[in-house]
């Protein structure tokens, strides 16, 4: 079973029904999906599959055989910051961190299937499935507006 | 196909059909195997110890996913994921809309939702409703073979069965409401379909009043209070099962005033 993680492709000994999460952070040792709940309700593994955001922590690996996973790594360089990331950086958006990967993924994903300005309506609503018990949302919003 | 052994969990024997027919034959009659559609309740489920497969049966290539259409008859896959279904009428595409979040929505499945058992503190299958309401059928294969019924009467006996496909005759209107909590994860609590078939028929059905979708044939006259006649309703972590009762009429209602708005 093959997978290619941010351009590199990993042949995976893994199990077929490992979480795809548990693959990137034990295996692969790529740890910017967050293990937060392990059953989809706080957003934190959000990872692109084939440039599509999916929870990492409910995907068995043998779903992505073959696929494209992009991670937070995989987006920018720590002095070359992707929009989004530079957006959320501008917009004080992360205060512990531990969420933001996935809500960076998930506005990644955002921004790139829409075009143009984005009413905060469909910010929310494309945010809805991440949890941040730091921010208050506000800034994340303005965030993702911003980039 | 491909089989494969779990490594760390010699006891799960992983088998990958590429189409219909070895789907079928690999679900048997279905004894200790289960499906993984798009993973989103499995995965969890096994991730906690609370199911332990000896054999899972993985659906992705299975060529079940798919939207398809013939005349005014609309047939889905089991394999189509919630977020292609959002943009159909409703009551379908609005309540497949509410469903989750962008992500959940993407991987879970059609069939996923149909054969999702009670949840652990919350109703899941909310499509159940919303098919049932414009008449779906749906076809499943297990033990005996692959058969067609209609989905109010698979539903209590879906233990066993693999979802193939549902298909249905598009309305002449639909309407969805529900009971909606500003929630990260949006388990809806309770929720209302109905449809105005091509004959003037009105058919409602609700989600969230009972272990699955279930037809409230008492309202279907227009009087919504009687709704409550057609359910048992329960308490969980979202609601009530007072609350359910007295909120169903008034789903009920709204339903019926935009069916009527929309014919």
């Amino acid at each position: 079973m093959n997978i290619t993680v941010n351009g590199v492709q990993h042949e995976v000994e893994s199990s077929l029904l490992t979480p795809l999460l548990d693959v990137l952070r034990e295996e692969l040792g790529i740890t910017g999906p967050k293990a937060g709940c392990h059953q989809g309700g706080c957003g934190a593994c959000t990872v692109l599959v084939d440039g599509e955001p999916r929870r990492a922590c409910l995907t068995p690996v043998a779903a992505v055989d073959g696929a494209e996973v992009t991670t937070v790594e995989g987006l920018g360089e720590p002095d070359a910051l992707s929009p989004v990331q530079t957006a959320f950086h501008e917009h004080y958006a992360a205060q512990c961190g531990f969420c933001t990967s996935g809500f960076v993924m998930a506005a990644e994903a955002l921004r790139t299937r829409s075009d143009g300005d984005l009413e905060r309506e469909e910010i929310i609503e494309a945010l809805s499935g991440h949890l941040c018990r730091c921010t208050g949302y506000v800034k994340i919003v303005d965030a993702v507006a911003a980039a | 196909m491909a089989v494969a052994n779990v490594a760390s969990n010699a006891a799960t024997e992983v088998l990958r059909p590429e189409s219909e027919e070895e789907a079928v034959e690999a679900f048997g009659d279905g004894t200790n195997v289960v499906v993984v559609g798009g993973g989103t309740i499995v995965v969890a489920e096994m991730t906690y110890r609370r199911l332990r497969p000896e054999r899972a049966l993985l659906l992705k290539d299975a060529g079940l996913a798919g939207v398809s259409r013939d005349g005014s008859r609309v047939t889905i896959g089991a394999m189509t994921s919630i977020e292609e279904l959002a943009g159909l009428p409703a009551p379908l595409g609005p309540c497949a809309a509410n469903i989750a979040d962008i992500e959940i929505r993407g991987a879970a499945t059609l069939g996923g939702n149909l054969c999702a058992g009670g949840g652990f503190e919350a109703p899941r299958g909310d499509l159940q409703g919303a098919l049932i309401a414009v008449g779906a059928t749906v076809r499943s294969a297990g033990e005996g073979g692959i058969s067609e019924e209609a989905l109010e009467d698979f539903l209590p006996k879906r233990d066993g069965r693999l979802v193939l496909d549902v298909s249905y005759e598009e309305p002449a209107a639909g309407a969805f409401a529900c009971l909606d909590r500003p929630h990260t994860h949006d388990y809806t609590a309770l929720a209302v379909s109905g449809a105005k078939l091509a004959d003037g028929t009105i058919r409602l059905a609700v989600t969230g009043a009972g272990s699955h979708g279930q037809r409230l044939p008492s309202a279907e006259g227009g009087d919504a209070d009687a709704a409550v006649q057609d359910v048992t309703p329960h308490d969980d972590a979202l609601a009530s099962a007072w609350y359910r009762a007295k909120v169903l009429p008034v789903l009920v209602r709204n339903v019926l005033a935009d069916l009527e708005e929309g014919a």
